[in-house]
């Protein structure tokens, strides 16, 4: 049985299929020597790489070539990144280049990000190790080349902003051999002297190389060490050094750097003027609330007419004194109820309240009562005690109950 | 030691001042005594300012003891 034939186009389709699924093929570093270097009109770039065995096609687009930071030619060495796939309709691999840096710089490049990595995991770069700068500086340092376009700029600009502060230039080589350590060693100077309040380090723009100093881990050690807050001033905008990271402020420009570094005097004589007003409107508000006090205090009743307020006062004492006496009128009149009704119960008991019900009381002469004829003989005399009087008597016989006799 | 700065002093003072007073709460003595510091504050800062002397000058590391010159801009 004959195999199954596949067409060509599904033969080129299956391997580019097979290149885009391999991890290594999809993201890939080379490096090599440009030849046969061409630039299409519509703006491609076609070349190969090489090396002393063997030769790979490449491909840049136009929309990556754009942001290409230099010219590739034939014979450059170059390091490119990129992925290498099929071209079906040649049936060619190539790579496909996204990013291209010429073969030293891409050292350099490598170099950057490697201590960039390694300073990172030390924490060097740590939010938490920013120095805040100080708001009005009494003196700035600043470390980079005495001579140039740069210490000019920062020196103009932080006078005509704030002329109130003092500037010390500590020269330093910024680039080429000892550079780095030059950078360091002054920057150590500085913050060991306390030399000024802020330091600002930097230089004016220049190629990669020329800014190298300021990707050296000696500075970068340097400037995390300070006890000086520092400002990282190198190159121009999209230039970002080692020292940008560590530095407790990145400035794009020496320039800009001058413009943190310190307050514009315009702002802070609007800020003096705005303060003035400020206090003389809390005074004012100060004074006038203190003013409502004694005018709310002077309104208040005693102090608008006293007579009144005495004679309200006297009205409210006779008005105390009427409740105190029939208070205590009251307090009277229910004592004497209480003593009218044991009076009536003591009247109950009272043996005058028996003789006015008709009997009457026997009294010898001495006063005592007599309970039994055998206390009397006959002719003793008799008192009687009746209801409304008394009445003398003679006992003429003694007459005992039947009964009496029998006990007696 | 770096230069302490009397105006950066002047203008801390005159923050706490301004803080102080926007309070309202001080005695009538203390605030006017406020006021009267704060206005001397501005005008000085102000004065302070205008006479800026600035110096700008070139380190020169000593072994020890850090000298200074003045700055000659070179071109």
């Amino acid at each position: 049985m004959p195999m199954k034939a596949l067409t060509v186009t599904q033969v080129n389709e299956y391997l580019k299929d097979i290149f885009s699924s391999d991890p290594l093929l999809s993201g890939l570093c080379i490096s090599g020597e440009i030849s046969n270097f061409k630039r299409h009109s519509s703006g491609h770039l076609y070349f190969t790489l090489k090396d002393q065995d063997s030769v790979i096609s490449a491909v840049m687009f136009r929309s990556d070539a754009a942001r290409l930071r230099f010219m590739p030619n034939s014979g450059m060495k170059v390091f490119v990144t990129g992925r290498v796939s099929i071209y079906p309709k040649s049936g060619q691999y190539q790579v496909y280049v996204s990013a291209m840096q010429p073969d030293g710089i891409g050292a350099l490049y490598m170099a950057f990000e490697q201590l960039k990595e390694k300073l990172y995991g030390r924490g060097l770069f740590d939010p938490q190790h920013k120095k805040p700068l100080p708001p009005y500086p009494g003196t700035v340092a600043l470390v980079t080349s005495p001579t140039g376009a740069a210490v000019r700029d920062m020196i103009r600009i932080i006078k005509s902003r704030y002329p109130i502060c003092d500037i010390i230039v500590c020269p330093v080589k910024v680039q080429g051999e000892g550079a780095a350590e030059e950078i360091a060693d002054m920057i150590d100077y500085v913050s060991r002297h306390s030399l000024a309040d802020v330091i600002i380090t930097g230089r004016g723009g220049g190629s990669l190389e020329d800014l190298w100093a300021f990707n050296e881990e000696v500075v970068a050690e340097a400037i995390f060490r300070s006890d000086i807050p520092i400002i990282s001033a190198v190159g121009h905008e999209p230039d970002i050094t080692i020292s940008d990271y560590v530095a407790d402020v990145r400035a794009s420009t020496p320039s800009n750097a001058a413009e943190l570094v310190v307050p514009d005097q315009a702002q802070l004589r609007a800020g003096l003027k705005n303060a003035g007003r400020l206090i003389e409107k809390y005074q004012h508000d100060s004074i006038s609330a203190l003013r409502k006090r004694v005018a709310d205090a002077a309104g208040r009743p005693v102090m608008r007419g006293p007579k009144e307020y005495l004679s309200e006062r006297r009205m409210d004492l006779s008005v105390l004194e009427d409740r105190l006496a029939s208070a205590q009128r009251l307090a009277l009149e229910r004592r004497r109820r209480e003593y009218l009704r044991l009076a009536a119960g003591l009247d109950a008991l009272s043996p005058l309240g028996v003789l006015s019900r008709g009997y009457s009381m026997a009294t010898s002469g001495d006063g005592r009562i007599i309970k039994s004829v055998g206390q009397l003989s006959p002719g003793d005399s008799v008192v009687l005690r009746l209801a409304d009087g008394r009445a003398e008597c003679t006992a003429d016989r003694l007459l005992p109950d039947r009964k009496e006799k029998k006990n007696g | 030691m770096a230069k302490k700065f009397v105006f950066e002093e002047a203008l801390t003072r005159l923050e706490e001042i301004v803080d102080q007073l926007s309070k309202g709460d001080a005695p009538l003595d203390k605030s006017l005594e406020l006021f009267e510091e704060g206005t001397a504050l501005i005008k000085k800062c102000g004065q302070a300012l205008d006479k800026a002397e600035q110096k700008v000058e070139l380190l020169v590391k000593a072994l020890d003891v850090p000298e200074k010159v003045p700055f000659e801009e070179v071109e």
